[in-house]
């Protein structure tokens, strides 16, 4: 961990101008912004990861954990053995107990032999966030991590992340106004001119989704991002 | 079923085309004269049916190891596999049946060249699909292996190996159709034994209708190791969820 925080700073000639993305240490930074604009460029940025876009500046970064738009699971290993893949491709025994515990969190407990194919598209999104909450970084980059479960599991999955990511230096890249009120101790709007910072409700995170300043922060962004 | 009635079709209109054209059984004999012949020369055929049998699946299975393991050594070594991938290619253009003459003249009558033309056969189906398999692994699983610190080694087990098998399995069967072909060669060019010397002999002795009954035997063993390799292989797939 070199840099003091993780940041993204420079432009991407006709994608966006020249921007500052630097994350609160400890805290959930919540990235919001139009489909196409480059959310999912600066992830990848921080993630280290080739980007195909030309990307000019600089990144400095922390080891991250990382739960692609695309989350990529391993389609031949069962949902346990995903959850557990890190400790695997490193050579390191997994911690089973920690894993079942993932597992029960993300409320997938007793499918644990099953393949992802024999999964529906949320029950897999679960895996993958299970796997990156069993991953041990300080930063943790989600890219649309809840975006294919329905409401209430939104509501308490989303609750129960912010609970163990306590601590750790959190992106969470979203197309949903309710969950950055709800979850972002930061809230960040992207557009191609550049990123502008929205303030975020006070209290800690995960906040009520019926507290009046939640719904209001939600409203006030969904106003932003209809302008 | 669907099979049954058009081998059923193709040998009524057999039948009707000896028939018709009238052509005398050591030209084109007619199905009712191969059964026979089949059942008559069934000690002749059997054994020279399990031979071929023999020699298409040591064939296969040696190819096939030779085949995974060039791969393997080429997606491990990067400047192996650069050095080699166009010879891979080239390969594939050589018709290995016009080696037959040459194989059996550097490994005499025996075994060894049926063996080899079959596994040369296999083999560059094999290690060009495995190749081409762990040259490409998924983009979304290779961006996770590697933000979770996976080592070369470790991705190449873990991530490109696995999610290769299916490539690699087609390249299996696509070994498994023609390495019977393979073995049948062998045996033509220069054997004694098997189904290949057996169609030799019966065409020399004018035998059309034993000629006829091994051609038979030929792809009943042929689609029969397909069949298996195929299900094995589907079967195998399907447990590790492909
Ligand atoms: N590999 C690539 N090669 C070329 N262009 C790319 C590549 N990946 C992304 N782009 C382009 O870069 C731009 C930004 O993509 P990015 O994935 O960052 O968008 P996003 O903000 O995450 O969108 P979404 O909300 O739809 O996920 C898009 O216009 C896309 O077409
Ligand atoms: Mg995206």
């Amino acid at each position: 961990m070199t840099a003091a925080a993780p940041r993204v700073r420079g432009e991407a000639p006709g994608l966006f101008a020249p921007l500052d993305l630097q994350l609160a240490p400890g805290r959930i930074t919540c990235l919001l912004g139009a489909s196409g604009v480059g959310k999912s460029t600066l992830l990848r940025l921080l993630a280290g990861l080739p980007t195909g876009v030309s990307f000019r500046g600089r990144v400095d970064t922390w080891p991250a954990a990382l739960m692609g738009q695309d989350p990529g699971l391993f389609p031949w290993l069962t949902v346990g053995r995903n959850v557990a893949l890190g400790a695997r491709l490193r050579g390191e025994r997994a911690d089973p107990a920690r894993t079942r515990h993932l597992i029960e969190a993300v409320g997938l407990a007793g499918l644990e032999d099953r393949l992802p194919g024999q999964l529906s598209g949320g029950q897999r999104q679960r895996v993958a966030l299970a796997r990156t909450l069993a991953e041990d970084r300080p930063l943790v980059l989600l890219d649309e991590p809840f975006s294919a479960l329905d409401a209430r599991l939104r509501l308490m999955i989303g609750d129960m992340a912010a609970r163990l990511l306590d601590g750790r230096t959190v992106l969470v890249v979203t197309h949903d106004p309710a969950e950055a009120a709800r979850l972002g101790d930061r809230i960040a709007v992207m557009t191609p001119a550049g990123l502008a910072d929205h303030p975020a409700p006070p209290g800690r995170v995960p906040r009520r989704h019926d507290a009046a300043d939640v719904l209001a922060a939600q409203a006030a962004l969904t106003g932003r991002l209809l302008a | 079923m669907r099979a049954l009635l058009a081998i059923a079709a193709a040998l009524v209109l057999w039948d009707a085309a000896v028939r018709i054209t009238g052509l005398p059984p050591y030209l084109l004999p007619g199905p009712v004269a191969v059964a026979q012949s089949l059942w008559v020369n069934r000690g002749e055929i059997w054994p020279a049916a399990l031979l071929t049998a023999y020699e298409t699946l040591l064939g296969l299975a040696i190819g096939a190891g030779l085949g995974i393991a060039v791969a393997a050594a080429m997606a491990a070594w990067p400047r192996l596999g650069r050095a080699l991938s166009p010879v891979l290619v080239v390969s594939q253009t050589i018709p290995v049946f016009a080696l037959a003459p040459i194989l059996t003249l550097w490994l005499g009558f025996g075994l060894a060249p049926k063996v080899a033309i079959v596994v040369l056969i296999v083999f560059v189906p094999v290690a060009q699909a495995l190749h081409d398999g762990l040259m490409a692994p998924p983009t979304a699983q290779l961006d996770v292996a590697r933000t979770m610190g996976a080592g070369r080694w470790s991705e190449l087990r873990h991530l490109r190996f696995p999610a290769a098998l299916p490539r690699l399995a087609s390249g299996l069967r696509l070994g498994a159709i023609y390495a019977p072909v393979g073995a049948v060669i062998g045996e033509w060019v220069g054997g004694a034994r098997g189904l290949g010397a057996l169609m030799i002999q019966a065409n020399g002795r004018m035998k059309t209708d034993l000629m006829f009954a091994a051609l038979i035997v030929v792809v009943a063993l042929s689609l029969t190791i397909y069949g298996i390799i195929d299900r094995l292989l589907a079967r195998a797939l399907a447990r590790r969820g492909f």
